[in-house]
């Protein structure tokens, strides 16, 4: 039972009910840092950290907390994980805390947090809400990973700020810029909801 | 502090060359589910002008009079978002006391703003880029009307997509993200006219 549930947890978060493609979760400050690499993989540990900690908080308190006040208390916690993440980034990378700026501070109010605390933390133990933390965040992180790796290649020909692709290659400097994260989300979205309504057709 | 910008340059940089949600995407989730109407989005608009210029206000006596005396700005993000939480609240209410009308305009649509990331992202780049008083309440203004113009030119454009055929996978969130794309291009042709950082 326990281990069917955790294998259904993952492939939920991960595939049918991937926060990023399916409800359209979050993006805000997804888009915002995948220009490059490197920030997507810092702010991509940060989410999955403050996402796999509070669910579990917030299990542990679910008995506890008033329901009148509870969003409130969800968003000090998810908060206070929040500014551990930015000090640390102080701290350890303070280049890319540089860069990334007040989107570190926005995890906050990214939806997807909120939505698995309320959504999954709130009715299940924290063991099993530690875990759907774990599977919502990766969930999120290989979307944001494949845009940024598409943008970072396209927009200034490198990976991981590497020159990849050589002198032939002519930037495309609209992919670092805003409509790019745009327009490659919306493929992205595209490509994967073709292939889940294949699937379906497939399989009735 | 930035002396050096006048508060009607941020003004007006905040509505086109560095339009929150166009250039810094913020406030999308609100953005993708409410942008099919135009009337719910002149109230979401008004809504979020209205909380986004007072709460940028209110944010920054807070951390300049309060955090960095006390030394305490790595607080800063509690402290924002329940400045901004307890704002709606007290709104909510004084509508729903002084005006019906206004409280079916706007009453509906202030829960929402409490988890829009472009007003907590407006206190936060406020207090980045070291603006004063003036500046904050205006780069507050700015964006609010920013974000306002954006999401009432999306919901104008979906409704008369409405009866066009759009691939069955890019319909919903994938078309209006094509949407958000061209219309980003279309305000990169502000660019150069005003330049803040």
């Amino acid at each position: 039972m326990q281990g069917y549930k955790v294998k259904k947890i993952f492939s939920e978060d991960l595939g049918r009910n991937n926060p990023v493609f399916i409800q359209v979760l979050g993006i805000c400050s997804t888009l915002a840092v995948t220009n490059l690499l490197k920030n997507t993989v810092v702010m991509c540990a940060g989410l999955v950290f403050v996402t796999a900690l509070s669910n579990v908080t917030i299990s542990i308190l679910r008995n506890y907390m008033p329901s009148r006040i509870r969003m409130m208390v969800e968003t000090l916690i998810i908060a206070s994980y929040v500014i551990i993440v930015d000090i640390m980034l102080k701290a350890f990378l303070p280049d890319v805390s540089r860069q990334l700026g007040p989107y570190v501070g926005l995890i906050i109010t990214n939806c997807i947090i909120m939505g698995r605390a309320e959504a999954f933390a709130l009715s299940n133990p924290p063991g099993l809400s530690f875990l759907d933390g774990i599977a919502s965040g990766i969930g999120y992180s290989y979307v944001l990973l494949a845009i940024a790796f598409i943008r970072e290649i396209m927009g200034s020909g490198s990976i991981w700020g590497y020159p990849l692709l050589g002198d032939w290659w002519t930037n495309w400097s609209i992919m670092v810029m805003a409509p790019g994260a745009f327009f490659t989300l919306a493929i992205f979205i595209w490509i994967v909801k073709g292939v889940l309504d294949r699937k379906e057709i497939a399989a009735s | 502090m930035s002396e050096g910008i006048a508060f009607y340059a941020i003004f007006f940089a905040a509505i086109f060359t560095n339009n929150i949600l166009l250039t810094n995407y913020l406030g999308m989730c609100s953005f993708l589910a409410v942008s099919r109407e135009v009337n719910t989005s002149v109230g979401l608009g008004w809504a979020v002008v209205f909380v986004m210029t007072a709460t940028s206000a209110l944010n920054w006596l807070a951390y300049h009079y309060i955090l960095v005396p006390l030394d305490l700005t790595y607080l800063r993000y509690v402290v924002f978002i329940v400045v901004i939480a307890a704002f709606v609240q007290i709104v909510e209410m004084i509508i729903e006391r002084m005006s019906d009308r206004l409280y079916i305009a706007l009453g509906i649509f202030l829960p929402l703003i409490t988890v829009n990331c472009a007003i907590l992202g407006v206190s936060l780049f406020m207090v980045i880029r070291n603006y004063t008083f003036i500046n904050s309440l205006f780069f507050g203004l700015g964006s609010g009307i920013g974000w306002m113009v954006a999401i009432i030119a999306m919901a104008g454009i979906r409704q008369k997509m409405a009866r066009s055929r759009v691939p069955k996978g890019l319909a919903g969130a994938g078309i209006a993200l094509i949407i958000a794309g061209i219309m980003a291009l279309a305000f990169m042709g502000f660019s150069g006219m005003i330049k803040i950082s």
